[in-house]
């Protein structure tokens, strides 16, 4: 076992499987001489070559078209969209090309290729630096989106991200890169893309969330237990699609009870599918209310402490929501 | 080109002159085989059109005029080592590839056996892992990153293979197409990018499309030559194409080639072309008609006399007929299927 934070272990993992697979390289916006903003890639480019380690121009749509090519022609790319809020130029290729390649060509052909991206909030990254973006894609049918929030699901899933013979879009949200850390195993293991995790076992109530929100929901629920006696299941969502629907309905048919937590904008956010499912296929298992917390809909955080600060759920309003539910 | 002088090197831009087929290293069987192809290609539009007016066809993209700049660049390609990513236009370009009529109306008529996507895509957006067919969708230029990557990898891999690509004029004016040009130009990768111009994207003309008069002007700002070619004129293509071909496998990089041409039909079946040209203007523009152009050349060369012209015609018609009723006859997809291939399957990845 090995301590890491999110960024370390998304960086070792990167790196081992370029040094495993040649076939693997990295494309994106400052991935090179920088080892990129985040620092993934640092180190890659005197290591591994700048034929594997690609600096491309600025120009998002052109790094995952240039992706799906490779892809075609027996490369494993990876590539780095410096921050998910600028995938949006990226949109159509990722839709019409990435998503549909296998399925409009009858199984003919298929992208292995994983896009990473970082994002969410609390990083004072203002409209343009903090974005949810796992609705736009969690959408589109041929996609995998993956959200793992610990040093352990980052390693396992990119393992299987890289692995994996269908396009994954792996998403890292920015807060957790340096502020959560955990064990992470030597030896060889890997998380499968699909099923949610429950990372916290409890009787009283279900909340599911995935990036940063696991952790508030994760800091609330000890508190709960601390404070009011009141036991909390935690289930890690991971995967945004394919949705596994089995491992929250259970959880949710264990306590009777629902809270869903996500920083996106509420309104269509990933967060809306899951209570949706709950509705429909647990609706008489429940003893309370459905409950969902999501960011306001506005655009995004603002940049100042204050604005970000009343955008994003917190602990603290997980808290009392989880409280007042455990109550009802 | 073959007798340019040093000083036209130079040039970004250069306008091609006629080349014979014997400075081109052509046989008269490959000049045969290319007038064969063309004229599959026109009678294959004729027989589409005509199942779209007997309700058999939902939808055509028709090629006419085009066919000269379509097999003249594909032909400089070589089958099973290079990769081809055509548009929705390129009936041509598909059948040199190795598509069969067969396949071409498997698609047309969506069934199951359609080797572009089952039935699953409208007809003429073409792919074959098989053959080197790179899927393509329906948006504009989507396919022209495809094209730089692949031919990234190729270079990546020590292959000395090369990547053609293939689209309208409209095409350039996407942002993706210039981020797909300016990596290619970057990494010098071995992509030759074929603009076949025939001065209107559906009704949009091209004075409303870019304020240049050619678009192998735009080749200058990724670095890589820019060739203008008569597009009705197949061997002055194949000439272009295959100097470009030649350049890209030596490492020489990428090549923007613009084939000036025209289209005889509306954009689709689904279009009137009434309500942006001239009757005038379309016929005016049949005196240049590609198969007519070779046919003189054929017989100038004495490759194939003009009595030979409706025997021919007439044999692959019959060839084309036979293709049609048995792609009709083809089972369609089954319905159940329409949930498979999202991701791989047990049996394939």
């Amino acid at each position: 076992m090995t301590e890491k934070n999110v960024v370390t272990a998304i960086h070792d993992t990167l790196h081992e499987r370029m040094a495993a697979d040649e076939r693997v390289v990295v494309l994106g916006e400052d991935v090179g001489a920088r080892g990129g903003v985040f620092r993934v890639t640092q180190g890659f480019l005197e290591e591994f070559g700048e034929h594997r380690v690609i600096d491309a121009p600025l120009a998002e749509g052109a790094i995952v078209g240039l992706a799906v090519g490779m892809a075609l022609h027996g490369l494993i790319p990876v590539a780095e969209i410096e921050f998910a809020d600028f995938i949006h130029p990226a949109f159509d290729q990722m839709v019409s090309e990435v998503a549909r390649m296998r399925y409009r060509t009858n199984g003919d052909f298929g992208l292995p290729m994983v896009v990473r991206a970082p994002w969410g909030g609390g990083v004072h990254g203002a409209l343009y630096h903090s974005q949810s973006i796992e609705a736009f894609y969690g959408h589109v049918p041929g996609l995998k989106v993956v959200v793992p929030s610990t040093p352990y699901d980052a390693v396992g899933m990119l393992r299987s991200a890289i692995d994996d013979p269908d396009p994954v879009l792996f998403l890292e949200h920015k807060r957790t890169y340096r502020l959560i850390s955990g064990e992470v195993p030597d030896e060889p293991y890997t998380v499968p893309i699909g099923p949610a995790d429950v990372k916290r076992e409890g009787t009283d109530l279900t909340a599911v969330a995935y990036g940063l929100m696991l952790h508030h929901c994760l800091e609330a629920a000890q508190r709960l237990d601390q404070e009011h006696g009141i036991s909390v299941e935690v289930v890690d969502v991971r995967t945004i699609s394919p949705l596994d629907r089995e491992t929250v309905l259970a959880s949710v048919r264990k306590t009777g009870k629902a809270i869903v937590v996500y920083e996106d904008n509420r309104t269509y956010g990933a967060g809306a599918e899951i209570v949706a499912t709950i509705a429909e296929e647990a609706m008489f298992d429940l003893d309370g209310p459905l409950i969902r917390i999501g960011g306001p809909d506005v655009p995004a955080m603002g940049f100042a402490s204050n604005l970000e600060h009343a955008f994003m759920p917190d602990a603290d309003l997980v808290f009392e929501r989880m409280l007042d539910l455990a109550r009802f | 080109m073959l007798d340019s002088t040093a000083e036209e090197r130079d040039v970004a831009t250069r306008v091609t002159r006629r080349p014979t087929h014997e400075d081109l290293g052509l046989s008269a069987d490959d000049l045969r085989s290319m007038y064969r192809t063309m004229v599959t290609a026109r009678l294959v539009d004729e027989a589409s059109f005509r199942l779209n007016r007997q309700g058999k066809a939902a939808f055509v993209v028709p090629v006419s005029g085009h066919e000269g700049c379509q097999v003249g660049t594909a032909w400089a390609l070589e089958r099973g080592r290079d990769v081809w990513l055509p548009y929705y236009r390129d009936v041509a370009v598909v059948l040199v590839a190795g598509m069969t009529p067969y396949d071409i109306f498997l698609g047309l008529f969506a069934k199951a056996d359609d080797p572009s996507s089952g039935g699953r895509q409208m007809p003429s957006h073409w792919g074959s892992r098989r053959l080197g067919i790179i899927s393509h969708s329906s948006p504009i230029a989507s396919q022209m990153p495809h094209a730089s990557g692949i031919a990234y990898a190729m270079k990546f891999r020590g292959e000395d293979s090369v990547v053609g690509c293939w689209f309208g004029e409209g095409a350039t004016s996407e942002g993706i197409w210039h981020e797909a040009l300016n990596f290619a130009g970057i990494h010098e990768v071995p992509a030759i990018f074929v603009c076949e111009n025939n001065h209107y994207a559906i009704s949009v003309g091209q004075a409303k499309q870019m304020a240049v008069e050619n678009v192998a002007d735009r080749a200058a700002g990724y670095g890589m030559p820019g060739i203008v070619v008569d597009g009705n004129d197949v061997l002055a293509c194949y000439a272009a194409m295959k100097e470009a071909v030649d350049r890209a496998r030596a490492g020489d990089g990428p090549t923007l080639i613009e084939a000036k041409t025209y289209r005889f039909f509306p954009h689709t079946s689904d279009d009137d072309d009434r309500t942006y040209r001239s009757r005038e203007e379309v016929e005016e523009a049949k005196h240049n008609d590609p198969i007519h152009k070779f046919e003189h050349y054929l017989r100038d060369a004495g490759v194939m006399g003009k009595d030979e012209v409706e025997p021919i015609a007439a044999e692959i018609k019959a060839d084309v007929d036979r293709q049609i009723d048995d792609a009709w006859n083809a089972p369609d997809p089954d319905p159940a299927s329409l949930l498979r291939h999202l991701y791989a399957e047990d049996d394939s990845t």
